[in-house]
């Protein structure tokens, strides 16, 4: 498997739990819903797999280093990059500190970009492009990473119509070339499309096949108040106010 | 003016410190360190004093200052009651007022001024060879992490998964400031030298969309400063770390109305 997480408790303060008892492992080829409200843990799940928060219990396998996409929401705005500047970020992480970057690394920066669309945008400011391009910028750098399992914090949430529909192709790409795709989200239909749903409210209520997780009783338990199903029996919408 | 050896000195040391200093002053920018940048150097007061008082370099009194104010702050700023910026104010204000009450007590030299407002002028030949080993390290140091100072500032969450841990690089930002703030003290005094950090940089990264240009630019306008005010020091009789000071802040000024 790519990613196993058996037991995992952890948070941001000491002795405050903000995320308890999660057990799953994710194979190559999966793209895994990692679903919840705000405040439900997704994003402490995230940065426990980054390393970036201590696991006060239990253990992570990981194949490799993975790559993070975080909110574009909280990207700077202000920093003096361009979208190939941040492409090419994807590859800081193995070139050593006295070397330039090679060639090859500056040719696949420029690939990402084309991947996801953004080739004529490569000299553009990071923070002059739009909430969706900057997205997709920030895809294409986890692209030059070259990570077999990749981490995404609400990747489609607040982006365009055209960049979700480039952001959903690649997913799908990624997944067929074998990698592992933990996308953080609250959407609990956008959940159905992919091949594994992990359902937290500060613990986890439910892993599985969409098919077979998503029941209303997981769903109610998840998002407790803030979530209305519909009457077709089959759709369940999360309705959230959403802050950043 | 560069027939005046005492000026040429000042003008060397000022040359340097601007070449460190300017990029310095991006990074910390860039970090949001710039009241830490202001903090460090108001802090480390005391140990120029005391350094003053035992007539040892200034350089050595700034080092142990600004490990001291270093502590005091990490200390301070730890504090979730108080609040992190809270808690270094206090920090910082506990120990400029222990500086000050050393330096006005009455057995100390009346040297006080020189230490809030530096002597670029009175410089020694000890403070100028460690001034510009200091600033040479900051910048060769700023030179070769270069990208990890990047990826922690651009985006601190995912720089770990990037190579480099936010929160290891930042800290290695601020031990750079301690050094470069060290490096300024003796000649541009605990007061003003905070203004040839953060001036050039808030100018260049004004006017500049890209992160080697603003680099650049920052040291081409820290030395601009530097060279400017020893000038208008010496045509117009003023304080020589006062004048490198306003025209480091004419900097952004400009830029602002410029762009």
């Amino acid at each position: 498997m790519s990613v196993s997480v058996h037991e995992l408790s952890g948070g941001y303060r000491a002795g405050v739990d903000a995320l308890t008892g999660v057990t799953f492992e994710a194979h190559p080829g999966e793209v895994v819903a990692v679903l919840g409200p705000n405040g439900g843990g997704k994003s402490t799940l995230l940065r426990e797999l980054l390393g970036e928060l201590p696991h006060r219990r239990g253990t992570v396998e990981l194949a490799g280093r993975p790559a993070y996409v975080p909110q574009t929401e909280r990207a700077r705005l202000d920093f003096p990059v361009s979208a190939l500047d941040v492409a090419l970020m994807g590859a800081y992480g193995r070139t050593p500190w006295f070397r330039r970057l090679a060639r090859a690394d500056r040719a696949a920066a420029r690939a990402a970009l084309a991947r996801v669309g953004l080739e004529a945008e490569a000299g553009e400011r990071f923070g002059a492009l739009s909430g969706g391009q900057r997205q997709r910028v920030l895809l294409a750098r986890a692209l030059v990473q070259d990570a077999p399992v990749l981490l995404l914090d609400e990747p489609l949430s607040g982006v365009d119509a055209s960049s979700a529909a480039r952001i959903e192709a690649l997913f799908e790409e990624l997944r067929e070339e074998g990698r592992v795709l933990l996308v953080a989200t609250h959407d609990a239909h956008q959940a159905r499309a992919w091949q594994r749903v992990l359902c937290l409210n500060r613990a986890q209520i439910a892993y599985g096949a969409p098919a077979e997780a998503l029941t209303p009783a997981v769903l109610q338990a998840t998002y407790g108040g803030e979530l209305v199903v519909l009457a077709d029996g089959t759709t369940e919408i999360a309705v959230e106010h959403h802050e950043h | 003016m560069l027939s005046d050896p005492i000026t040429r000195r000042a003008l060397i040391e000022v040359l340097i410190l601007a070449l460190a200093l300017g990029p310095l002053g991006v990074w910390v920018l860039l970090h949001r360190q710039a009241y830490a940048a202001e903090s460090l150097s108001h802090g480390l007061l005391p140990g120029l004093v005391l350094a003053a008082l035992a007539g040892i370099p200034l350089v050595l009194g700034a080092a142990g200052g600004a490990l001291v104010a270093a502590g005091a702050i990490a200390l301070a700023g730890r504090d979730e009651r108080l609040g992190g910026d809270v808690g270094v104010a206090v920090a910082v204000s506990t120990l400029f007022g222990l500086g000050a009450m050393l330096a006005i007590a009455p057995d100390a030299p009346p040297r006080l001024e020189e230490l809030l407002f530096g002597d670029l002028l009175g410089i020694s030949g000890a403070d100028l060879a460690a001034a510009a080993g200091l600033a040479l390290a900051v910048a060769a140091a700023l030179a070769a992490i270069h990208r990890p100072l990047a990826l922690s500032a651009f985006d601190p969450p995912a720089a770990r998964s990037l190579g480099a841990p936010a929160g290891r690089w930042q800290a290695a930002l601020l031990a750079l400031l301690g050094v470069g703030t060290v490096a300024a003290a003796p000649g541009l005094g605990s007061l003003l030298l905070v203004a040839l950090v953060i001036a050039p940089a808030a100018a260049a990264l004004r006017i500049t969309r890209r992160l080697p240009a603003a680099l650049a630019l920052a040291a081409a306008l820290a030395i601009a400063a530097g060279v400017g005010g020893l000038a208008l020091s010496y045509y117009a009789d003023l304080a020589a770390g006062a004048s490198v000071a306003l025209c480091a802040a004419a900097a952004p000024i400009l830029a602002r109305v410029a762009t």
